[in-house]
This record gives structure tokens, C-alpha cells and sequence, in this order.
């Protein structure tokens, strides 16, 4: 399966836009409802964090982007990931251990990343990823590349330092860059409420005298809207934007999570605010989309997914034989 | 052969400067390295040889900075950064040690980071404990950094021209008090390379193997001096890069000399040095040892701030002289 061709456009622009949005969408949903049962089946060692509920915000993020424009991700990667177009068979060998996953089984859930599609990887450590996108940005204004930086980033990692000092350099070096976060309410289990003392995360952009947007993370469309806004600014030489895309995690921080910080209700709520009925029932209602359609769409993710995942399955596994010279790249003589 | 006798900066400068003129993609970033000049002065005119955005003046933000060489160097550029003192590159560990060391082997081999953090270290400034310490054990204990500890003008050339083109990250520790003198050699013209991984054996001898780093080099070197004229003579090693370390010329002197002493100006206890002493202890030239090894490091202390207190924490050139006849009277 190859990368889809990124810059699609305005989610509801055109019926095969509408077709990328949604198949997206279900991509990244089915992905992880894939990935919860190779674990809860003892297939896949380690760890997941598991994007379902949050599918709208890299979907719409990365419809506003090149082929060649960057992201990087964070723990909670495989969205970003699929989003920027990266081939699923590797991404489910990977966390399967098999030597054709994207790190050869190296690096597992929380390293994926996909040179082709400019993504520079997911990263295991809060704000990690924030100064690397900077650093992407930069290069990409001295090399004249007129590609943008994309960082994806949770509430948590906005009270990292790393985060601080990203988005202080991105600003005065006038850096094409977008500070995406995904507000799902939750660093692991400290609610926003408890680790910020302010009420809108977007404000924090005036500290660094860059724009902050909010935008409704469960609405593809307005994720989409905000993101090419931010784009259009980077590219246009002005600089980076914040954008707080208001989200929530329907599943646990990662396997050992047991949802002693918030209440059953409070995850019914958020699930009643499905991203993928709510763009089905817009694009339908905007004739881009037929319920057949939709239907056929779900089901080429499901199918897309079932196939990576026997595909995955059969390969080989990573072989130890090679580990100590995969630390350097060789020097060219 | 050239006999130009410049000072580390000079020569750092001028490592710099040739890979500026080689390849575009190579620039220079840390703080007041710009119109200042560096706080050591090795970045000197290069600001207004280059341009600010060549040689690009940046906040305090060491985290920030260091990432940002990160993601320029897996964006196409060669960023070498300027960490003003080693001491501060504790602001910056995470993208020394979790990305910029992992990210080739983590990501599969897809990606790789090739940039150079040059950072002064070491004591001998009255600056005390937050801006004089030696670090080398903290890098070379991550698989995934080059670590290069540069002794003289000439070695730091060539080793800074072959981190630079080195497609990993590679921790370049320069010996602040190494700055302003110059070295015993002269540094060569052009743009010679010194391969990382390759030691040097500074003077050969039949009755002593002193392995030193950085500036202990220096020192050992006066001591090898002094104690020829009495009839000791002493083989010295220079490792110049300590990940990856070259144990060959130390094994084959330790053969004949039946002796090894260590020295470094970092403290003793998880030291670099003992890395050489464990990895000679499981070697076949073991055997050749006719006296224990000695080892000469940093008391285990912060660097104190006193002149007196100060020189009292790491090996002077008066402690190496004593301990290397100490060993060769004792064991014969």
C-alpha cells in the first residue's frame, strides 16, 4: 500500500476529498482497535497509547500538508503518523517486532518514523519532538525547502521546558512552524485543570507574540480550516502558530491505566462527540458523501487494516544478529 | 611541513571555518557565539565572516538549541552547536542522550543526526563547581555519541573536521585551559582529517604506559619529560577519542612496558579511565603487567572554588610525576 498523496484540500472541497478525510479517519480508528486486540491477545509485547477518539486532528492537520512538509509525533503516534501517509503493514510489523516494521523492530510504538513521508518520528519522551520540528524549520528556511514544520504535541508536553524554549526560538527566528497540540484534557492522569493555571491553552501564544487558535479537535473540518491557516502563514514567511485542538481519549493512557482520574460519564460525553459520525453526517449533509459511500469507505479501512495486520503477521522477525552496528551510521570512505 | 603554532581556539576556529567553506550546510549555533565571539573567543571573527545566519546567536535555552541542531541535522543542514560550558549541557541531556544518541538506531536506520556539540570543560578557572567539571563519563556512556577529547592544536583540527563529516552526533570536550596556549606541534595547513577511533602514542618508552586524556596529556607529557632525563622512559597515550576507544596501542605497549598508569582530570569513581583499565584487564596483554595499575583521577568532589582547593581536587603535573616513579621504583 503507498502513501496517499498529501495536500488534499478542504475536507469537504470535493468527494474524493471528503473520501480522504473520512478513509483516514477510520484508518487511524481501525489501526488502534487493531492494536488493542494484538495486545489483548498476547501478540504485541510492551506498550500502547492509543489514539481512538483524537482521529479528527491529525487527519485534518495533515490534509493542509505536503508530501514533503515535516511533522513530528509524539507517544501517541500511530494518528500522525497513518495521517502523513505512512504504510500500515510497516507500522503494525513494527509493533509486532518484524524486521520490515519501520525500525526493524528496534525502536516499537513510540519511534515510528517514515523518512518518505517526512515524518521524523514518534518520540517516547514528552516535548521531545518540539525542538527537533523547530530545527526541521530552520533548515527548512536556510536551505530555502518552503516547507513547513508540523509538531505534534499533547496538553502535557506544554508545561515541558522543551516546549518553552521550541516555541521562544521558532518566534524570534520567524520559523515556518505550527505547534500543534492536542488538548485531550489528560497528561496521563492530571487533568488540564490541574496542571495549568489558565483557563485557554491558546493564550500561551501571546507570551511568545505568536498566534493561538483554538479549534474543536473532534471536527475534521475545522481542524483542517485552522491547520491551512497556520500553513499559509508559515509559508508566507510569518512565522509560527499555536494551534490548541480541543480533543479527549476515549481509552487509557497506556495498558496499565484504570481510569481512577475521571468518570465513566465524563467518557460517555466526549464519546457522543465521535469524530467520524459527525464528518459523516456533514459530508453527507453537503452531498460530498453518500451513506453508501460511507459505509464502503469504513469498510476499506477495516479491510485495509485486516490485510496489514496478516500481512504483518507472517513476516519475519528481527534478528538480534545485526544490533551492534545498527548504533552509527557507517562513515562513507 | 608547516610550523604555525596556534592556540585550540585558533585551530577550532579554523577547523570551523574550512568546513564553512567545504559545505554549505554546515553552521554554527549556540549562545554569544555571534558578534561576542563565543565566551572563550573560538568563534571569533566568524560572524562577520559568515553572516548571522551561519553563525546564529541564540537565546539561554540549551534544551531549545540542542534540538533544533537535532532537527536541522535530520533536515538536511550540519549544524555544530556551542554548549558555552559542558556543565550546561545538563539543561540539554534529553536531546543529547534520548534523541540525538537514538534516534539511527531507534528509528530503524531511516534517520540519522549528523551534528557536532563543542563544549569547553575541565577546572583550573576559579568558575567552581557548576562551570568547571569534566564529563566525559556521562557521553561515553550512551551508545549512539562519538565522544572526542581533543589534547593539543593539531589533533583538535583534524578530529573537529572529521566530527563534522561524521554522519552521527559527536560531543566534541575542549579543555577551556587548553584555549590560549599553544600546542607543542605545529598545526598543519589544509584540511587534513584525523580519523575518530584512532589513538595517538605522543612518545614511546620501555618502562611505563601512561594512558591520559585532554589536558592530563599535557601534564603527563611534562612529567615523561622530566623523568627521561633521569632514565625512565615512558610510553605516552593519547585515546583523542574516547567512544569509540582504541585499546591496540595500549595493549601492545603494556607488552613491553609491564607497567600502566591512567590519568584523568575527571573524578575517579565511574571515571572514563577505568573503561581502559576493565577493558585491559580482560585482554591477553594482562598477563604482561609486572605492577598493579595505577590510577590518577579527580577526587570524587565537586570542583572547589579556593586556588588552593581547586588545584588539591584533580591530578597535577607534581602528583603524576610522583606516582609514575612510584611504580616503576617499586615493581621491577
Amino acid at each position: 500500500m503507498s502513501a496517499n498523496p498529501l495536500l488534499m484540500g478542504h475536507p469537504l472541497a470535493s468527494t474524493e476529498n471528503a473520501r480522504h478525510a473520512l478513509l483516514y479517519m477510520c484508518r487511524i480508528r481501525k489501526f488502534e482497535e487493531a492494536v488493542e486486540d494484538l495486545f489483548g491477545r498476547g501478540m504485541m509485547h510492551g506498550t500502547m497509547h492509543l489514539s481512538i477518539g483524537q482521529e479528527a486532528s491529525p487527519t485534518g492537520m495533515c490534509m493542509a500538508l505536503t508530501i514533503q512538509d515535516q511533522i513530528t509525533s509524539t507517544h501517541r503516534g500511530h494518528g500522525h503518523c497513518i495521517a502523513k501517509g505512512a504504510d500500515l503493514t510497516r507500522m503494525i510489523a513494527e509493533l509486532l517486532g518484524k524486521e520490515i516494521g519501520y525500525c526493524g523492530g528496534r525502536g516499537g510504538s513510540m519511534h515510528i518514523a517514515d523518512v518518505d513521508t517526512g515524518n521524523l518520528g514518534a518520540n517516547g519522551v514528552v516535548g521531545g519532538g518540539i525542538p527537533i520540528a523547530a530545527g526541521a524549520a530552520l533548515a527548512s528556511k536556510m536551505m530555502k525547502k518552503g516547507t513547513v514544520a508540523v509538531s505534534f504535541f499533547g496538553d502535557g508536553a506544554m508545561n515541558e521546558g522543551a516546549f518553552h524554549e521550541a516555541a521562544n526560538l521558532a518566534a524570534i527566528w520567524n520559523l515556518p512552524m505550527i505547534l500543534f497540540c492536542e488538548n485531550n484534557k489528560y497528561g496521563m492522569s492530571s487533568s488540564t485543570e490541574k496542571a495549568f493555571a489558565i483557563d485557554n491553552l491558546a493564550d500561551r501564544g501571546k507570551g511568545y507574540g505568536i498566534p493561538g487558535i483554538n479549534v474543536n479537535g473532534n471536527d475534521v473540518v475545522e481542524v483542517y480550516e485552522a491547520a491551512q491557516i497556520a500553513v499559509d502563514r508559515a509559508k508566507k514567511g510569518d512565522g509560527p502558530t499555536l494551534i490548541i485542538a480541543e480533543t479527549y481519549r476515549w481509552k487509557g493512557h497506556s495498558r496499565s491505566d484504570k481510569n481512577l482520574y475521571r468518570t465513566k460519564e465524563e467518557i460517555e460525553e466526549w464519546r457522543l462527540l465521535d469524530p467520524i459520525p459527525k464528518f459523516i453526517a456533514r459530508a453527507i449533509k453537503e452531498k460530498k458523501l453518500t451513506q453508501e459511500q460511507c459505509d464502503a469507505i469504513q469498510q476499506e479501512a477495516t479491510d485495509a487494516i485486516v490485510a496489514a495486520v496478516n500481512e504483518a503477521v507472517k513476516a519475519k522477525a528481527a534478528d538480534p544478529a545485526g544490533l551492534l552496528d545498527a548504533v552509527f551510521k557507517k562513515v562513507s570512505a | 611541513m608547516s610550523d604555525r603554532m596556534l592556540t585550540m581556539a585558533e585551530a577550532v576556529r579554523e577547523a570551523m571555518s574550512i568546513a564553512f567553506d567545504e559545505r554549505p550546510e554546515v553552521f554554527l549555533l549556540g549562545e554569544d557565539v555571534g558578534i561576542y565571539g563565543g565566551a572563550f573567543g573560538v568563534s571569533g571573527d566568524m560572524y562577520h565572516r559568515y553572516g548571522s545566519e551561519r553563525v546564529l546567536d541564540t537565546p539561554i535555552a540549551e534544551l531549545g538549541i540542542v534540538g533544533a541542531a537535532v532537527g536541522a541535522a535530520l533536515s538536511g543542514m550540519r549544524p555544530i552547536v556551542e554548549i558555552q560550558f559542558s556543565d550546561f549541557t545538563a539543561q540539554a541531556m534529553d536531546q543529547i542522550a534520548n534523541q540525538a544518541a537514538k534516534i539511527h538506531f531507534m528509528l530503524g536506520g531511516a534517520l540519522h543526526v549528523p551534528m557536532v556539540l563543542r563544549t569547553p570543560q575541565g577546572s583550573g578557572t576559579g568558575a567552581a563547581a557548576q562551570h568547571s567539571q569534566n564529563l566525559e563519563p556521562w557521553f561515553a556512556s550512551v551508545p549512539g555519541l562519538k565522544v572526542v577529547v581533543p589534547s593539543n592544536p593539531a589533533d583538535a583540527k583534524g578530529l573537529l573536521l572529521a566530527s563534522i563529516d561524521d554522519p552521527n552526533p559527536v560531543i566534541f570536550l575542549e579543555h577551556k585551559l587548553l584555549y590560549k596556549i599553544p600546542g607543542r606541534d605545529p598545526v598543519p595547513e589544509g584540511s587534513e582529517r584525523i580519523p575518530l577511533g584512532v589513538a595517538k602514542v605522543v612518545r614511546e618508552g620501555k618502562d611505563l604506559t601512561i594512558v591520559a586524556t585532554g589536558i592530563m596529556v599535557n601534564k603527563s607529557y611534562e612529567v615523561c619529560e622530566k623523568l627521561a632525563a633521569e632514565g625512565i622512559s615512558v610510553t605516552l597515550i593519547d585515546p583523542r577519542t574516547i567512544s569509540p576507544l582504541d585499546m591496540q596501542p595500549v595493549y601492545e605497549s603494556v607488552e613491553k612496558t609491564g607497567r600502566l598508569m591512567v590519568v584523568q582530570e575527571g573524578p575517579a569513581h565511574a571515571g572514563f579511565i577505568n573503561e581502559v583499565i576493565a577493558q585491559m584487564a580482560g585482554s591477553s596483554s594482562f598477563g604482561s603487567l609486572i605492577a598493579p595499575i595505577k590510577r590518577l583521577a579527580g577526587m570524587n568532589i565537586p570542583i572547589p572554588y579556593a586556588p588552593q582547593l581547586e588545584k588539591a581536587a584533580v591530578p597535577q603535573i607534581e602528583d603524576i610525576e610522583a606516582a609514575a616513579r612510584e611504580i616503576v621504583k617499586n615493581w621491577r
